[in-house]
């Protein structure tokens, strides 16, 4: 009876949480909002367990099915369901909004109950877009995610916060509403707004290329893809610690999520005829993003750009499966090329989330992001220091962290495709080295540059609790792939056979 | 049956008439009577036309009335932005002074009634009647600030410009009238499909006087410039009623003009709806972002709306009409609370009118950002709120008669359109004022109702199926 509508309560569970704590704390009584969050997280997770014992690892189908009708007069269904790529998404989603709240514990002062309430309530919204299976449900859901995100940067965030949450909302609001357009001509074909219902549908080339490009423009901003990613080092620079961690870690993940739940199944045929685009510019924001990460001198600017490089990673796994079946006729390589992406995308949640609350420890004793204002903190914070080491060590993919495991599927399958995209993928392995340790001797390493950082203090227990989840499940998915592994493989499988065959009539 | 039909029209005339005799007899501190017999008027009229809206279509009164679902259900709406607008006006009048009172809702009652005559004629000249009585009291209702030159050129300006459409959509009607010998509307509709040629320049007249008619007394693009200045200058608190329910009348008379009495010639209008879509959706949008007042703004995203309102008649079939119908509704709703924030925020006559005045309120009043907060997205069509669901409706309707390419262009105008209404969220939330300014003490009434509209907007976002329902119902 529960367990029928676990999905909706893991959305509607946040959401009332947040509502809750801004009904029953004012700002006053910071204590009570924290504990609600608390709370509310913490059920989450138990919930998250449960989903995750309870989902049949055999099955490629949508599991935990709730569907109802929600607007008769449009056709438009409450229709809920997770497979293998949805549930790793929904798990990351609540574990990383419980180390959000702990974060906030100490270093958000002001406004703090709001603040609790829109991750909250994020977190609500987040889960929905990865469990909706109509297709107006869960473009709800990926548009009422901009609200509380846009408020996160605007109240919260630095100096020119203004500029980077108009940026934000813009960019994504005009992503997705031609995504809107392709939806309501699906359901024209269709007759029915579900997304499973869209897979049969049979389209001519020209519906198809102008779908791909309609759903590419709104999960390529999301990504984001070069050259569409001048929001993200804006937004993610001026965002509290907690709006970049959700920013960095889950919603770049829904642009690729998006790819593999639309325009794979729905348009296969304009996803092979426009494979070669998707992987230059996938190798663009590997080689070129990379580049510029190396020359940042704001800590925040430079884990950004880092986050695009590595996003480059899931959008090259993705679209070079066409070549990969093309060129060595072989399903299981294509299949390793997906899966790579999808545990790339998984690590670098972990990864990208760690670095950005380290940075917000930093900068809330500081106040200053730039590398150059720092200097030497390793004496002060010796314990910080070792966190962030491993931490950037996962970023640049060291074997034994997770980052390794995903770029590795990722080069070694698309040698497959062709040895040069593999070539010019491999180059990230100097590239991130470069800008992940450059920074961290400039920060961490050498003297003690000013007396500011002679005072800094270590980090607290709270926060040496996130940093050990954290370090947990970054050694933990390095270690034993296995276990995200067997969830994803046979989504990916029936994915692969859906994505493989051609829909014209 | 004779009466029964026109009881919500015969309660509403009675109770207006009441109210004009209160003010003659009574003493000035007890014209505060005059708002309950408006109310009492409106609620009554309502329960009357709830139990006739699940009546057949009736003729009556020598085939000059009729009473059918469609109006009924307008009426209806009618009915619920005016109660929202007197109670708003209640609030208001505590503070201001200067204003009548008790005209306020009198001519209000008589608007109303203008509307219900319109909606319910099924001859042309009782549906012209219908239009005045509606128009008179508003031109009046501007200029009840006589004393401040803005709101008197607004009147002014309005009663022209008002004068003008109607006379415009006259013509048009006296050439309907040329061309089929008949002013009943089903009779017209017969001659025309009895395959009564429409190639004629006659025809072309009447189908161009009648779309400029409505568009002007919508505000629609190209025949839009009056509306910023009518809005900016008379008080919000006539602004809120002049912009809800008689756009909501007007609908109905575009669907009694266009739908009924020309229901094969849907390709005969549709070019021009088009045009008057795109150019409202455009203009209004584009030229939003530049305004740094609130009430022009709200205007020029009425403009827009209307641009998108449209779309569902263009459409041009029942699943349009509904979207329509739901469209105006949530528009009236939601130009009702953005002018009634604007109203409820103002000090001893001076108006929260500018953008500048809602920074830092979130510091102020959580709640009062809140529900501006749900209006602003709610305008720009973002979900979970309604207004995301009336874009829906008329969108999905667009792309199943294949007017994709239409449809897209309204969703880019739309990301325009977003772009302001975030402005002002980001005044009440990011920004801080630079002079401390306390709230001005909001009565219990007017901040209950201003909870409800907004809330609304939210719930029907939530479970906008009932009222889709509705609108698909009246329409079969």
């Amino acid at each position: 009876m529960f367990l029928h509508s676990i999905l909706s309560t893991l959305i509607f569970l946040p959401i009332s949480g947040g509502v809750a704590i801004l009904a029953f704390s004012n700002e006053h009584q910071g204590r009570r909002a924290k504990l609600i969050a608390l709370i509310s997280s913490l059920l989450s997770i138990s919930l998250c367990f449960l989903l995750y014992y309870r989902f049949d690892l055999t099955l490629p189908t949508m599991q935990f099915q709730e569907s109802s009708v929600w607007i008769q007069p449009l056709n438009i269904y409450y229709f809920l369901g997770i497979d293998g790529i949805s549930l790793p998404m929904i798990l990351l989603t609540c574990f990383i909004t419980l180390l959000v709240v702990l974060d906030a514990w100490h270093t958000i002062h002001e406004k703090i109950t709001q603040y609790l309430a829109a991750f909250l309530i994020m977190q609500g919204i987040i889960v929905g877009v990865f469990s909706a299976l109509d297709s107006i449900l869960f473009y709800v859901f990926w548009e009422a995610m901009l609200i509380p995100m846009y408020l996160a940067i605007g109240i919260w965030g630095s100096q020119n916060r203004f500029y980077a949450s108009i940026k934000f909302f813009i960019y994504t609001f005009f992503g997705s509403a031609l995504m809107l357009v392709a939806l309501l001509y699906l359901r024209y074909k269709a007759n029915s707004f579900s997304i499973l219902d869209f897979y049969s549908v049979q389209l001519n080339m020209l519906p198809q290329t102008l779908i791909f490009f309609a759903f590419l423009l709104a999960f390529a901003i999301k990504i984001p893809m070069f050259p569409v990613h001048t929001w993200l080092p804006d937004a993610h620079t001026e965002a509290p610690a907690g709006g970049s961690v959700i920013l960095a870690a889950i919603m770049l993940k829904i642009g690729a999520y998006g790819f593999l739940r639309f325009s794979f199944p729905i348009v296969p045929d304009a996803c092979k005829h426009f494979d070669l685009l998707l992987i230059i510019l996938s190798l663009f924001a590997i080689i070129y993003i990379g580049f510029i990460a190396i020359i940042q001198k704001d800590m925040k600017r430079l884990i950004a750009y880092s986050s695009i490089a590595h996003m480059g990673f899931v959008t090259l796994g993705c679209f070079s499966i066409y070549r990969i079946v093309e060129h060595s006729k072989n399903i299981s390589a294509a299949l390793m090329s997906i899966e790579g992406a999808m545990v790339q995308m998984v690590s670098h949640g972990f990864s990208s989330a760690a670095l950005f609350l380290g940075v917000g420890i930093l900068y809330h004793q500081l106040h200053t992001r730039l590398i150059k204002d720092y200097g030497g903190v390793a004496n002060t914070m010796p314990v910080f220091a070792a966190f962030f080491m491993l931490f950037m060590m996962a970023n640049v993919g060291l074997p034994g962290t997770s980052g390794f495991v995903g770029e590795f599927m990722v080069i070694l399958s698309s040698f497959q495709a062709n040895p040069w995209i593999a070539f010019l993928a491999t180059s990230t392995v100097v590239l991130s080295a470069a800008y992940s340790l450059w920074m961290y001797k400039r920060v961490f390493y050498g003297k003690v540059a000013n007396t500011t950082i002679s005072h800094l203090k270590d980090i607290k227990m709270i926060d040496m609790a996130n940093f050990s989840l954290l370090t947990l499940m970054i050694l933990g998915l390095g270690l034993y792939p296995d276990s995200l592994l067997k969830i994803l493989h046979p989504t990916i499988e029936h994915l692969l056979t859906l994505s493989l065959q051609s829909k014209l009539i | 049956m004779y009466f029964a039909s026109a009881l919500p029209e015969i309660i509403i005339l009675t109770f207006a008439c009441l109210s004009l005799l209160a003010d003659c007899f009574l003493k000035k501190h007890f014209r505060q009577i005059n708002y309950y017999i408006a109310q009492t008027a409106l609620i009554l009229a309502a329960l009357a036309s709830i139990k006739l809206l699940n009546f057949p279509t009736v003729y009556t009164y020598s085939g000059m009335f009729s009473l059918d679902p469609i109006s009924t259900l307008l009426k209806l709406f009618i009915y619920i932005t005016s109660f929202f607008s007197f109670l708003y006006a209640r609030a208001f009048f505590e503070t201001e002074k200067n204003i009548p009172v008790a005209e306020y809702y009198v001519l209000g009652l008589f608007s109303v009634l203008g509307m219900m005559v319109m909606l319910s004629s099924e001859n042309l000249i009782p549906l012209f009647l219908g239009l005045e009585i509606l128009s008179l009291p508003l031109y009046a209702m501007i200029a009840l600030k006589r004393h401040n030159a803005i709101s008197a050129e607004a009147a002014m300006k309005y009663f022209i410009m008002g004068s003008f459409a109607s006379a415009m959509l006259l013509y048009g009607m006296s050439l309907l009238y040329g061309l089929t010998q008949s002013l009943n509307i089903h009779e017209i509709a017969n001659v025309f499909s009895q395959g009564m040629t429409t190639h004629n320049l006659v025809f072309a007249c009447a189908i161009v006087f009648i779309v400029s008619g409505i568009a002007f007394k919508l505000g629609a693009a190209p025949f839009h410039v009056w509306a910023p200045d009518i809005y900016h200058g008379a008080p919000s608190i006539m602004s809120l009623f002049l912009g809800s329910a008689p756009k909501i009348a007007i609908l109905g008379l575009t669907f009694k003009l266009l739908i009924q009495a020309m229901p094969d010639l849907q390709l005969q209008w549709r070019p021009l709806l088009i045009l008057v879509a795109l150019l409202s959706m455009g203009l209004g949008n584009i030229v939003a972002v530049a305004q740094t007042n609130l009430k022009r703004m709200l205007a020029y995203s009425s403009i827009a709306h209307m641009g998108y309102m449209s779309l569902g008649l263009i459409a041009g079939n029942q699943e349009g009409y509904a979207a329509c119908i739901f469209y105006i509704f949530t528009y009236a709703l939601m130009t009702l609370g953005g002018f009634a924030m604007i109203s409820i925020l103002s000090k001893s006559g001076i108006e929260a009118e500018s953008i500048a005045d809602f920074k830092g309120l979130n510091s102020k009043s959580p709640w009062l950002a809140f529900l501006m907060l749900l209006l602003m997205f709610s305008m720009a069509g973002v979900p979970p709120t309604v207004g995301f669901f009336a874009k829906l409706g008329v969108l999905t309707a667009l792309v199943n008669v294949n007017l994709v390419w239409l449809a897209t262009v309204a969703l880019i105008f739309a990301i325009i359109g977003a772009y302001y209404y975030i402005a002002v969220i980001k005044a009440m939330y990011f920004e801080s004022e630079s002079t401390p300014n306390p709230l001005p003490i909001i009565p219990l009434d007017a901040k209950i109702a201003i909870s409800t509209n907004a809330l609304l907007l939210l719930f029907l976002g939530f479970s906008p199926g009932f009222l889709f329902q509705l609108c698909q119902r009246v329409l079969i």
